[in-house]
């Protein structure tokens, strides 16, 4: 025999305060991401992968400076991508797809708190990806120059601009699709967009058109600050809000929740 | 003022492309009460509670839910959800997603004794993926209630569940019920909809065909039913019985006599049963079942 533990189900119906129900589910979606084996090879063993691999051979002829000081803004770059966009689509999608999101509708979660709460995820797994990858840099002998602000800036309007496109595939394709997707977009941007391949190796032709991917407006952003010191990247971080504008506007306007 | 009842729904119509689902369909749902929608596979039940919930616009006719729109903010905490299936990430861990549910109220059932309730406590840590079907239907259901909400919505909340499950799953209805909580379920086992509704709506084609409490609908009339050996000969038996009578033999050596089943009637039948040599076995009397008059309103072809 088994007792039975009495329940009080009488009616006490009241949702929790705003700020909380978002904390909760950011935490909830940020332990999702770090428990996910694939979730976390994608953000930070590939990144810290390839910037180790580069860094310490001379597999890739960088050009004059230390390998790293050239790698580690890409890096960078690509940890912001793989978590604002690839991460964020695939795993998305597939809330969509399993009738996730329209459950979280049928509570007094808004839908504002938990695009919030996705924002919140992301910026914080970016936080520790930019802590390792900055470790691993430093111990590989990177000297950051420039100002820490501009190149903040330039992650955030990155992350905006990748969060808008990876949410607007989620949020319109099948979550198959977007799984493919998302992936080859990564590998894509991350062989065509200056991550570890400068873009002088690109032929002339193609160059114009390479410039204006985000992911190589970011790249070129960040290694304008941290690499060669400069102040305000102005180019790439223009290029980057048009993106992140036109990635938030489409998504806002596409996006279907089941 | 009294308070409006959990569902009114009136003339409501929700088509898809060229088909229809719910084709004017009217129904009011009292305050405190089970409510069973039944009806077979695509009769349009799961649209209609869909609305409901605010899931999906509906074409014509209005609904009100605790007297406001289906889509209002303000419900959300006042209502709790059970879909058919998923709702919960293939990665989430029960207690986790419990735990979040109930983070999203103020004043939830504490999670841990629910989970024990419903027999979860041992799979708190399980991937939601890795649960049995069973499990899985049993933590849709936790997460349902988790808020302590006024009206709940509990669509097919016992299929796939074994015997043991179904009948946790009753009991805690009937304890929401005895607390005061409206429920409206959808289900298309008749014995669910016999012992756990007050109210039982049949539904097909998407308008409603029959309601009423259980005994409403199943009548006063009685039957009577025994086993014998197959082929016997009816056409004596009825002609034995009084006027009005009727006898069938379905499937073979099942017999059902049907008509104002009086005590005359049964020694008639038991003193032919003599005369004939026949013994009848589980011999009984016994009123018509929901399933009778469901088979004879919805008809008894298959539905695609």
């Amino acid at each position: 025999m088994t007792t039975k533990s009495v329940l009080d189900l009488t009616p006490r119906p009241a949702a929790a305060p705003l700020p909380a129900m978002v904390a909760a589910q950011t935490a909830y979606e940020v332990k999702g991401v770090l428990r996910n084996g694939e979730q976390l090879l994608l953000t930070l063993i590939i990144p810290v992968f390839l910037l180790v691999l580069f860094s310490v051979t001379s597999l890739l002829d960088l050009g004059a400076g230390a390998r790293v000081d050239f790698l580690t803004p890409g890096i960078i770059a690509l940890a912001v991508m793989s978590t604002a966009f690839t991460s964020q689509a695939i795993g998305t999608g597939f809330e969509r797809r399993y009738g996730v999101l329209k459950r979280l509708g049928a509570t007094p979660l808004p839908r504002s708190g938990l695009i919030l709460a996705k924002t919140l995820t992301v910026v914080l797994i970016e936080l520790l990806q930019v802590a390792v990858i900055t470790a691993v840099a430093l111990a590989l002998g990177w000297s950051p120059a420039g100002n820490p602000a501009a190149a903040l800036l330039a992650v955030l309007l990155g992350t905006a601009a990748f969060s808008g496109f990876g949410l607007l595939m989620a949020g319109t394709l099948r979550a198959e699709a977007t799984l493919a997707a998302a992936n080859l977009v990564y590998i894509l941007l991350l062989l065509l967009g200056g991550v570890v391949f400068p873009l002088s190796k690109f032929p002339e032709a193609l160059r114009p058109v390479l410039e204006y991917l985000p992911i190589t407006a970011l790249t070129e952003a960040l290694r304008a600050v941290l690499a060669d010191g400069a102040a305000l990247p102005g180019r790439e971080l223009l290029v980057l809000a048009v993106w992140a504008v036109a990635g938030l506007a489409l998504a806002a306007r596409f996006f279907r929740w089941e | 003022m009294a308070a409006p009842p959990a569902l009114e729904i009136t003339g409501l119509v929700k088509r898809y492309g060229p088909a229809t689902a719910v084709d004017g369909l009217t129904l009011t749902a009292a305050r405190g009460e089970v409510t069973a929608l039944l009806g077979p596979n695509g009769a349009g039940k799961t649209s209609t509670i869909e609305i409901c919930e605010g899931f999906r616009p509906h074409d014509a006719g209005t609904v009100r839910v605790l007297g406001l729109a289906p889509r209002d903010r303000a419900l959300k905490p006042r209502i709790g959800v059970m879909p058919q299936t998923g709702g919960v990430p293939g990665t989430a861990r029960a207690g986790e997603f419990l735990r979040l549910m109930a983070s999203f109220h103020r004043d939830p059932l504490d999670p841990a004794a629910l989970m024990e309730r419903l027999g979860l406590t041992a799979h708190a840590r399980t991937p939601y993926r890795r649960m049995s079907g069973g499990q899985q239907q049993r933590l849709s259901l936790a997460a349902a209630l988790v808020g302590r909400p006024e009206l709940v919505f509990l669509d097919e909340p016992t299929a796939g569940l074994d015997p043991q499950a179904r009948h946790a799953t009753w009991e805690l209805v009937g304890e929401l019920r005895a607390a005061g909580v409206s429920v409206l379920l959808t289900t298309h086992f008749m014995d669910e909809a016999e012992q756990l509704a007050d109210h039982v709506v049949i539904v097909d084609h998407g308008r409603v065909v029959a309601e009423g409490s259980p005994a409403e609908l199943t009548g006063a009339e009685r039957q009577l039913r025994f086993r014998a050996r197959p082929g016997l000969g009816l056409d004596e038996l009825v002609g034995a019985l009084p006027v009005g009578s009727a006898a069938k033999e379905s499937p073979a050596g099942h017999y059902l006599v049907e008509g104002d089943v009086r005590p005359e009637l049964l020694a008639t039948v038991t003193a032919w049963c003599a005369a004939h040599g026949v013994l009848a076995e589980d011999l009984r009397i016994e009123r018509r079942t929901l399933e009778d008059v469901f088979l004879e309103l919805t008809g008894r072809e298959l539905r695609g």
